[in-house]
């Protein structure tokens, strides 16, 4: 988006979206749907969700700014637009986050030509839901450390082992796969493939959280084909791919549609409307100093985020392209991590009641909401690996490995 | 009326603190500053520090014209609002530079607010160079701008103004006074009869403080009695903004200089950022830095651009730059071990000019429990 204004075109992209945003908000589903699309397990749900995704597409909210041949819409500086009136007019999240998020940035970058036409239109319809093939058991936080074997063979190549946190792994069609292919190089021995979730060696476990949803699974590879012409770049180059994968996760990267959901704003709003509702003692907790002085302080947090978003576009003042970008996943899981348990601490001993408890406030949805902030902090390199990246690549501290 | 999205940094505002930073990396205002404190250390002994600043520099700055950034044209100043200011405020923080400056364009936008003769005669000394600063405290330090322990009657003052920053560096001062139809506003001037300067002892080495004792002095109506308050509280939101970016420059400072030398001092046979224990706490600095300074930025946009907005902005900017400071200093001296604990060393100035701003025009809780009102 322009510094200053939007221009003529811009205004009434603008305009466009929020008509048609108004105009089309999907009706209420059967059961609710769950609080982020990494949670979502019903049928009735990933349908409903998916129709939704494919004509947001159609009516070109989705993949606005890039070229015709790729399933674009081909149009320029109105993605940003897109995304922000998708943000505002609180509609469904998109289900296909990680092929929207991650699969279309990393083959935009390093996929072929073949790669990008036959792939990318059906992510944005939602007729491929991608899920994402990287940690494993033993490689979480050092990634690298992945055993997932990848073994040439003629024209294609066989993989062997498990990957775990596979998010939409049920529904998958495809998922982005890191495997070794050169097991006495760590970094340099990684390939990075495109694999279909049909062949008859995956089986997908499904892993309950500690909410109790389940949403993420094991997936076992057993002797898994998959064709050369589906491996992305080179040959050991895969870490090289990933990381660039990961930056677009961490919210640096160009997006291609935005994740609906409630912004840190809303919630926060949500959590002080909560004090000021919430009466214990003879009086509100909001009339307490000391919950006054907390809410305040997560107010201020929450409003300097915001700020930091905007500051990134002002070259001037943003200390260099990537110093904010990189924080903004660090910043946001951890703000959205203690807004909710200052939520849980309104509430009281209120906040012990769960889901479908008759007398739980908001349904139970603050328990819920703060338990998964725990995705956050931990899943895409936890906060810990941030503040490596960031103490390294921003500060120039010398790596810790 | 709405923000700009690029915080109404412009082309001029960029050009202004990019020449403005230049300038003062040439001038190393620490090195010039550590002269004046020989014999000033010893907390039981030494000798009372005299408020230095460097003359020379202070021409210079006059004749690039940066004193009269905030002076509107009418005035003969150069007529840029708050986002200008505070871009210079910035820097003079992250240099830690002894200066009238700041003070100064305090003074600056407080004057603007009250459209009087008297405010409008002061603006047009300060673009001649003269420089001026705000008594407005009482002895408690009170938050709140009705607590002068000053009292004004028929064009006199007596009493006493306390904390009262940089006035050993001032030529004239802007007084908050109490009398039977309330707080009004006043101007006297350093060496005028009636006014006696009482130097604090302070922690503080980059700034110098003191009493302003009047016994009968006579003083310059700028605001009268009874309007005092209402023109404080509309300068405030520039007045935490000013203090705020200060504090956002010092502890950029402290961050890249502690980033630094984590990448030198070697222990256990590597540099000590190696060690997780010590990159944290840093990347934390840069965390919470980066939040007042762009907190900073929306609240000196929102007094220029959307003045309904600016106290709300401006609060929350100097909750978080008080928090910064604190959490700046106190990593910055305990990352550099025992070296940042010595008089030698650079961070201890930062350190205590930071505790010394922490406070000044309200500390993070005031700040918040203002905010609250707000929202």
């Amino acid at each position: 988006m322009s510094e200053t204004r939007l221009n003529n075109e811009q205004q009434e992209f603008q305009e466009f979206c929020r008509r048609w945003l108004g105009e089309n908000r999907p009706g209420p589903t059967k059961t609710p749907l769950p609080q982020a699309a990494y949670e979502v397990v019903d049928e009735e749900h990933r349908i409903y969700l998916s129709e939704w995704q494919a004509k947001c597409y159609q009516a070109g909210l989705i993949a606005t700014d890039l070229p015709k041949e790729y399933g674009g819409h081909g149009h320029t500086g109105l993605q940003q637009i897109a995304s922000a009136e998708v943000h505002r007019a609180k509609v469904p999240y998109f289900i296909n986050w990680i092929g929207l998020g991650m699969t279309v940035p990393t083959l935009l970058a390093h996929g072929t030509e073949d790669q990008k036409k036959t792939f990318l239109p059906p992510i944005f319809t939602a007729e491929h839901i991608w899920c994402q093939g990287f940690s494993e058991p033993g490689a979480g936080s050092d990634l690298a450390s992945l055993q997932t074997s990848a073994e040439k063979q003629g024209d294609h190549w066989v993989i062997n082992g498990s990957k775990v946190w596979t998010s939409l792994g049920h529904f998958a069609q495809w998922m982005l796969l890191l495997a070794r292919d050169d097991k006495h190089n760590k970094y340099g021995g990684i390939t990075y493939f495109l694999a279909p979730m049909a062949d008859p060696g995956i089986t997908v476990k499904p892993i309950h959280k500690m909410t109790g949803e389940s949403g993420f699974n094991e997936v076992f590879l057993d002797q898994v084909k998959i064709g050369d012409h589906l491996r992305v770049d080179e040959i050991g180059a895969g870490w090289k791919v990933a990381m660039s994968t990961l930056t677009s996760e961490r919210g640096a990267g160009v997006g291609v549609g935005a994740v609906a959901g409630e912004s840190p704003r809303l919630v926060m709003q949500q959590v002080i409307n909560l004090a000021k509702d919430t009466i214990r003692n003879g009086k509100s907790v909001w009339d307490d100093p000391i919950w006054r002085d907390r809410l305040m302080k997560m107010y201020e947090r929450t409003e300097a985020a915001i700020q930091n978003a905007r500051r990134t576009k002002v070259k001037a003042i943003n200390g260099g392209a990537m110093r904010i970008p990189l924080q903004s996943k660090v910043s946001g899981s951890e703000i959205s991590q203690e807004l909710h348990h200052l939520a849980l601490g309104v509430l009281g001993l209120s906040s012990s009641l769960y889901t479908r408890d008759t007398h739980a406030a908001d349904d139970g949805k603050w328990a819920l909401g703060y338990m998964n902030t725990y995705t956050g902090t931990i899943s895409g390199g936890s906060s810990e690996i941030q503040r490596n990246i960031l103490g390294e690549r921003v500060l120039g501290m010398p790596k810790t490995k | 009326m709405s923000q700009p999205k690029d915080f109404g940094f412009n082309e001029d505002i960029s050009m202004l603190k990019e020449t403005f930073a230049k300038f003062l990396t040439e001038k190393q205002p620490i090195n010039t500053l550590r002269p004046s404190l020989e014999g000033t250390e010893d907390p039981y002994h030494g000798a009372t520090r005299a408020g230095f600043f460097d003359k020379d520099t202070w021409q210079q700055m006059i004749q690039l014209g940066w004193h009269a950034v905030a002076v509107p044209e009418e005035q003969g100043g150069i007529g840029m609002g708050l986002v200008a200011a505070t871009a210079l405020a910035e820097e003079i923080g992250r240099f830690a530079l002894p200066t009238p400056l700041s003070t100064t364009l305090q003074a600056c936008f407080l004057l603007r607010e009250l459209k009087s003769a008297g405010a409008d005669q002061l603006l047009s000394q300060i673009a001649t160079g003269e420089s001026v600063g705000l008594a407005i405290y009482g002895q408690q330090g009170s938050l709140n701008t009705d607590s002068t322990d000053v009292m004004h009657d028929a064009g006199t003052l007596t009493g006493t103004s306390w904390y009262v920053t940089d006035a050993q560096k001032l030529d004239h001062f802007i007084v908050a006074a109490n009398s039977d139809n309330g707080i009004g506003l006043f101007k006297v001037s350093a060496n005028q009869p009636g006014v006696t300067l009482e130097p604090d002892r302070i922690v503080d080495l980059t700034r110098d403080q003191a009493c302003l004792v009047f016994s009968g002095a006579q003083a310059e109506t700028l605001c009268e009695p009874g309007h005092g308050e209402p023109g404080l509280k509309a300068a405030l939101p520039a007045l935490l903004t000013l203090i705020a970016a200060d504090i956002a420059g010092a502890a950029e400072w402290q961050l890249q200089a502690t980033a630094d030398y984590a990448k030198v001092r070697q222990q256990f046979d590597r540099p000590i950022g190696f060690f997780q224990a010590v990159k944290h706490p840093i990347v934390d600095i840069m965390i919470q830095t980066d939040a007042t300074r762009s907190l900073v930025y929306n609240a000196a946009c929102a007094f220029d651009f959307d003045r309904d907005d600016a106290s709300r902005c401006a609060h929350l900017a100097k909750s978080s730059a008080s928090d910064t400071a604190s959490l700046a200093s106190q990593c910055s001296t305990q990352l550099h071990g025992g070296i940042g604990f010595t008089w030698e060393a650079d961070i201890q100035v930062y350190h205590k000019r930071q505790i010394h701003s922490e406070f000044m025009f309200g500390d993070g809780n005031w700040q918040r429990a203002k905010l609250a009102e707000l929202i």
